[in-house]
């Protein structure tokens, strides 16, 4: 298989938004076939580089993704399927991308605050942000401040994302400000934060950097700020 | 192909042994106090098979007391087809009714006199003059013939709509007792392609209407094959009371072999009994009269059990369709039908408000949901009837469609099989081997069959319920597609060889 053919199969197997051989694309008669996980780790052993797998194959995928996203011919189960498999696939390409020279576009920690354990919201943003090129520190749900301060100490990310689903643990997300503050950490990252309990209002209450109103939001409030933090 | 509708396991309100006890009532009910009746040929007909018929004293109308054996009327029932074809223009659009399959069709009625439409005001709040806010005014129109149009053509692009029973009075100042027959089954029948079912007005235009039909189908033999159009006839004014009129219309049509239903429409507490028993001992008695006269005179003619039992509203004693006990005589006859293996012509899916709304919602989702439980092969009343039936609201039949998919959608059989099983735990094998424990890209194949249900299409995003704007908008769309109407050389031929209709129908 030549370098353009395994390229072109990552970008439609994005599209079909296949993780594995073992998934279902949308089109039938694709389980077997090799998904973005295989063809990426074969893209690699054929030496293709890792900036092409990224722009050629992966972030071709996602392009057409989201323009069909947009058409409203892909829903959103589509677009977390798509972004599913490009998250998978810069897991298996992350050792590479330093030798490669390739600045990773951004880490986030995100977690669900102390005392909640609803974490669907969570993993949907995971998600989407991977399947954007960020890395993703996931520090489950139920996380302290200490535990989320001690995780921004060392894994010394852009972004903190936090949510919450329950009126009662949305206060938490305060607290976890407070403590980024308390260890002189709040500076050094943009926190954000989302779940259905939550609003604008009360992100800049709390003293938030951003909020966002779902999975999609999330990302954009991410590479807004990214992008501003470039300038 | 035929249209499928939807199968349902019947929810059997009735045991077996008190659907036999109702049977048995009705049957007691026609030979004691029997049935009184004011059609001469009616008369004969049953005292030919052996009817007491019993000449009396009721006003000025010659009348009769028949007193009906009870096998007279099992051995006529019986020889009623257990499956009834309706025909369309479009085959596709077919409806098979088998007595004996609990499958659910929907279709329009019920010849209401007003149309409402539904325009958008916006109104400025009086506290703050920045604050605006939409709302729905409705416009009581009368019924005409082009707005029986628009229906029909509204009907065509509904998919939960499956057969075109004509909604509004056609009340033009052109149309007349003899032409109207002529006028309401042209205006429907070029504006859908799906089956056409409607009252007869007017005796003297059966053959015309039959003509028409004939003409548009393909030939005398084309429509019997393909009777794209059916009738309605209430033989019996309840109670039991078997009307002249619409009991020599009932002989007619079955004479022709065109399908017929055969309906009644007591209403509890006034014209029958309001305990439910009582009620449909005396429905289902009527009914079964005008069937067995259906096939006395002439064996095999196809038929509907048409039961349209309601309750009095005890503040008017005007029809009330939204009570609970509308939703039991219903379910009720519809186990009578499938009692004696007959396609079940039930009714449901009409609120007895004047707006569409929040009352309007629940009265009629109430009884969408009962009824078609009860498995009925027809489900006539089920779009846009408000007002009881008075009034029929175009935007409120967009809503019914888009609810009835709901319902459909619910009462559908479950899909429990071993291999189902097995790729739903091993779908949960895998999710449970992923950092985001996420069933959503198993969705992605059930969302594109349409096995699971899209959002609701009329849904709001803001503060504000838009629901009556989006259907608006949905109907508007419909109605300016261009409708399917008739070949034009066939429509030459019908507006040659049928008299009376107007001739600004011929363009649609």
């Amino acid at each position: 298989m030549t370098e353009e053919d395994i390229l072109i199969l990552i970008k439609e197997n994005v599209i079909q938004g296949r993780v594995t051989q073992d998934d279902e694309g949308l089109e039938e008669g694709m389980v077997g076939q090799p998904g973005v996980s295989e063809l990426t780790r074969k893209a690699l052993t054929q030496k293709i580089n890792p900036k092409d797998i990224i722009k050629k194959g992966l972030t071709k995928g996602m392009d057409v993704v989201g323009q069909k996203f947009e058409a409203k011919e892909y829903y959103i189960p589509d677009m977390l399927a798509s972004a599913e498999a490009v998250g998978a696939a810069m897991e298996i390409l992350e050792p590479h991308l330093a030798k490669s020279g390739i600045k990773p576009k951004g880490k986030i920690i995100v977690a669900t605050v102390k005392g909640d354990l609803h974490d669907i919201g969570k993993n949907i943003v995971s998600i989407l942000l991977r399947g954007a090129g960020y890395t993703v520190k996931d520090l489950g749900n139920d996380a302290a401040p200490q535990a989320i301060v001690a995780a921004v100490r060392e894994e010394n990310p852009q972004f903190v994302g936090l949510s919450a689903l329950l009126t009662s643990t949305m206060m938490n997300m305060r607290d976890t400000i407070q403590a980024l503050t308390e260890s002189g950490l709040r500076d050094k990252v943009k926190v954000l934060i989302g779940g259905a309990p939550v609003s604008e209002e009360f992100a800049q209450d709390i003293g938030a950097d951003g909020y966002g109103a779902d999975g999609f939001d999330a990302v954009r409030i991410v590479e807004s700020l990214n992008s501003s933090e470039d300038n | 192909m035929a249209r499928q509708g939807i199968l349902v396991e019947p929810y059997q309100r009735l045991k077996l042994e008190q659907v036999e006890q109702i049977h048995r009532a009705s049957l007691a009910i026609l030979t004691n106090p029997g049935i009184l009746c004011f059609n001469r040929n009616a008369a004969e007909i049953f005292g030919d098979y052996g009817a007491e018929v019993l000449p009396i004293e009721q006003g000025n109308a010659a009348c009769c007391l028949l007193k009906i054996p009870g096998k007279l009327i099992s051995d006529a029932v019986q020889a009623a087809p257990k499956v009834v074809k309706l025909g369309a223009r479009d085959e596709n659009n077919c409806l098979i009714l088998d007595g004996g399959e609990p499958r659910v069709r929907f279709a329009s009625g019920s010849e209401a006199n007003n149309w409402l439409d539904v325009d958008v005001e916006t109104f400025v709040s009086k506290r703050d003059p920045c604050m605006e806010i939409d709302i729905p005014m409705f416009r009581v129109e009368k019924g005409t013939v082009d707005r029986l149009a628009r229906a029909a053509h509204l009907c065509e692009h509904l998919d939960s709509w499956d057969s075109f029973l004509r909604t509004v009075n056609i009340q033009d100042d052109d149309i007349t007792e003899d032409n109207k027959d002529v006028n309401k089954f042209f205006a429907s029948l070029n504006n859908t392609t799906k089956h056409v079912m409607s009252g007869l007005t007017e005796l003297s235009q059966l053959g015309n209407v039959i003509k028409m039909a004939q003409i548009i189908a393909g030939g005398e033999d084309r429509l019997r094959e393909n009777s794209i159009i059916s009738f309605i006839t209430c033989t019996v004014k309840s109670p039991l009371q078997l009307v002249d009129d619409t009991t020599q219309k009932a002989i007619e049509i079955a004479k022709r072999g065109i399908p017929l239903v055969i309906s009644s429409s007591p209403q509890g507490g006034s014209t029958a009994p309001i305990r439910e028993e009582g009620m449909v001992a005396q429905i289902n008695a009527e009914i079964l009269v005008g069937i067995a006269l259906s096939q006395l005179v002439n064996k095999g003619t196809p038929v509907l059990y048409g039961s349209v039992p309601v309750r009095a509203d005890m503040v008017n004693l005007y029809d009330s369709y939204g009570v609970p006990e509308f939703n039991q005589y219903n379910i009720d006859c519809v186990q009578m039908a499938r009692y004696y293996g007959l396609p079940c012509y039930s009714t449901g899916g009409v609120s007895d408000v004047k707006v569409p709304g929040i009352q309007a919602s629940v009265e009629r989702l109430f009884s969408h949901i009962l009824v078609t439980l009860a498995g009925p092969q027809y489900i006539h009343y089920a779009f846009g009837l408000l007002e009881r039936t008075n009034t029929f609201c175009p935007v409120q039949a967009v809503l019914d469609d888009a609810h009835i998919d709901m319902v459909k959608r619910f009462v559908r059989q479950p899909t429990v099989t071993a291999d189902r099983i097995s790729e739903s735990l091993e779908q949960i094998k895998r999710v449970m081997g992923t950092s985001h424990k996420l069933y959503v890209r198993f969705v992605r194949s059930a969302l594109r069959s349409g096995e699971i249900a899209p959002p609701y299409p009329f849904g709001a995003k803001d503060m504000v319920d838009e629901t009556l704007f989006r259907a608006r908008e949905k109907m508007e769309e419909i109605l300016s597609l261009p409708p399917l109407h008739i070949a034009g050389e066939v429509v030459d031929k019908v507006f040659q060889e049928v008299p009376g209709l107007l001739t600004r129908l011929r363009n649609g």
